[in-house]
């Protein structure tokens, strides 16, 4: 295989015959092996699965051109349920739970000739901006281990920084796809909301919930979105939308009558200057190939974060509800005497401090007496922050924005302000709370660090975000760049 | 500023079924307050007549017909679960009716 690191390359050697999807899996089972010691992207490895499903692939010669993804050694987000594989979502309460179904978009990778090598590790229950919050073990940037992946999906934007797969799940609530993505150098799509089915998801937050590809390619993130995306009757927000007709993917394409917003505002405090700096340069390079350039505004965007934790935490209060330590999971021995006190001892030792903070907060703001004054509030202020984006759209075909404010963080700097902690989500929630696609594609370094390029589109113009996504990286090679430890 | 006592926090880990050491209580009730005291930027927000969202998307509710269709055996439903009775296909809690 001439690029290993590619999704497009590896299945288009395996289904020409140049290579087996065997070789190709005991390579990234090789690089899992060397790497992840000093990385901890992984959560689990199923070598024997793995191989054992890259040979049953590869005794279909015949089926093998009707496969998008031949042969192509997939990681799993750890909160994307695996039939009889771990799925713990990186939490002590599900220790040791083995789904009895595959999530739809496993069903879907596998259905695509994927071969699905591990599960990465992630914030529990996908609470978190560092994978900090994993109950098992840390997950280290590659590109600095001292410093953090970002999170929630921060194992499986680690593995693809590393090498390890050229293609990983994550889910985005608030940013988890795209901002571990910037952090580790690497390419994260959030789709449209609706457009991958959540069923089998370990539900956060429900209407912000969205399962999207990490890849190290524009074109690979474009070709997995393709295999993902589809109506399925079992999660009754899924989107009964075509899919794009023609190729997403436009690679080294002129973006000449593209209008891309800037809402410079936005801007004016609290980011790094090194990302300040990145973005300028992105921006001047879209222009190049085209794009016109306008600064829009986004007014209530700056209360993004508030609306943002007050939602997601009232929406996860009441999706986990569910561990109870009856129906899966881990409940403690003891001598509980009622129900009451069962579930409470369960939930009390097997939810970690965020989690904890989080259902408490949730079930706070939707309590009697403060549901109107927060809960409400925030769904109200959800509205007019969706209005604005409709309002940009009117003028611009895409917005872009860093990703992150700053570079990837030290492990330990912000553990213990949860505050500080949800601000480096701010330029992400926007998306999840208007429902929009967005991707974070590499653009650059602040003092060694990668930075990211978001762009955000309207709803279901996934196919615009690949149009400027791959114009961008054919003109630069950001996207080329590979840690020293990979 | 709205400010959560230990007390407050005592009854919303109440509501959700959390049991919280002492230190877990003090904790929370000091960065649930800071949480809170951020989110107090909302007031400001002008949302008179703003409908709330609840969706991002204008979704209708989607129906089908009520019909059977195959689901997790009972051994499969208790498989995974803590304490069952795997045989009889049941889930094993404490005592509920007449404790």
């Amino acid at each position: 295989v001439t690029d290993p690191t590619t999704a497009v390359a590896i299945a288009s050697a395996v289904r020409s015959g140049d290579t087996s999807a065997v070789d190709v899996c005991r390579a990234a089972l090789d690089r899992i092996r060397a790497h992840d010691p000093l990385i901890g992207a992984f959560r689990s490895v199923d070598a024997e699965g793995a191989l054992s499903r890259a040979a049953e692939i590869d005794g279909r010669r015949e089926e093998l051109a009707d496969l998008p993804l031949a042969g192509v050694p997939v990681a799993v987000k750890d909160n994307i349920c695996t039939r009889g594989w771990p799925t713990t979502a990186a939490s002590r309460i599900l220790e040791g739970y083995r789904p009895p179904y595959d999530a739809a978009a496993v069903e879907r990778l596998r259905e695509a000739g994927a071969v699905i090598v591990g599960k990465t590790n992630c914030d529990e229950f996908a609470m978190g901006s560092s994978t900090e919050n994993s109950a098992y073990h840390v997950t280290r940037n590659p590109w600095d281990r001292d410093r953090i992946p970002g999170g929630s999906s921060g194992g499986s934007a680690a593995a693809v920084a590393a090498g390890m797969v050229p293609l990983a799940l994550g889910s985005d609530t608030g940013g988890s796809i795209r901002q571990p993505a910037a952090l580790c150098g690497v390419v994260g799509l959030k789709p449209t909301y609706g457009r991958v089915s959540r069923y089998g998801l370990l539900a956060f937050a429900s209407s912000l919930d969205q399962i999207g590809p990490i890849t190290t390619s524009v074109a690979d993130a474009a070709l997995a979105f393709q295999v993902l995306l589809g109506h399925d009757p079992r999660d009754s927000t899924s989107v009964e939308h075509a899919a794009p007709a023609a190729a997403p993917h436009d690679a080294g394409g002129a973006l000449g009558g593209l209008r891309i917003g800037v809402p410079q505002a936005l801007l004016a405090d609290g980011v790094d200057g090194g990302v300040l700096e990145a973005l300028g340069r992105a921006l001047a390079t879209l222009e190049g190939r085209g794009a016109t350039l306008k600064t829009i505004e986004l007014p209530n965007s700056r209360h993004g974060i508030a609306a943002y934790y007050l939602i997601a935490t009232a929406e996860a209060s009441s999706n986990l509800a569910r561990y109870d330590g009856i129906r899966y999971g881990v409940r403690p021995q003891g001598d509980d005497r009622t129900l009451g006190e069962m579930y409470e001892r369960a939930r009390g030792t097997g939810f970690g401090a965020e989690v904890k903070r989080r259902i408490m907060l949730g079930t706070y703001v939707l309590s009697a007496g403060y549901y109107d004054a927060y809960y409400l509030k925030a769904q109200q202020v959800r509205t007019l922050i969706a209005r604005d984006y409709a309002a940009a759209f009117a003028e611009v075909d895409a917005v872009a924005l860093p990703t992150s404010p700053t570079g990837a963080f030290r492990l330990g700097e912000r553990t213990a302000d949860p505050v500080r902690m949800y601000l480096a989500d701010v330029f992400t929630v926007g998306a999840n709370l208007a429902g929009l696609p967005a991707i974070s594609v590499p653009c650059g370094f602040t003092e060694g660090l990668p930075v990211g390029l978001q762009l955000m589109a309207p709803a279901m113009k996934e196919a615009t975000l690949f149009r400027i996504a791959g114009a961008f990286e054919a003109a630069t090679d950001w996207h080329l760049q590979r840690p020293v430890s990979s | 500023m709205s400010v959560l006592t230990r007390a407050e926090v005592a009854r919303i880990a109440e509501l959700a079924r959390l049991s919280l050491t002492d230190q877990e209580l003090e904790l929370f009730s000091k960065q649930l307050t800071s949480i809170l005291d951020y989110a107090e930027q909302l007031r400001g927000v002008d949302t008179s007549h703003v409908p709330a969202t609840s969706h991002p998307l204008d979704l209708a509710a989607p129906l089908r017909e009520d019909e059977v269709r195959p689901s997790l055996s009972p051994a499969e439903a208790v498989a995974e679960a803590p304490e069952a009775d795997r045989a009889a296909g049941l889930f094993k809690v404490p005592r509920v009716v007449g404790a």
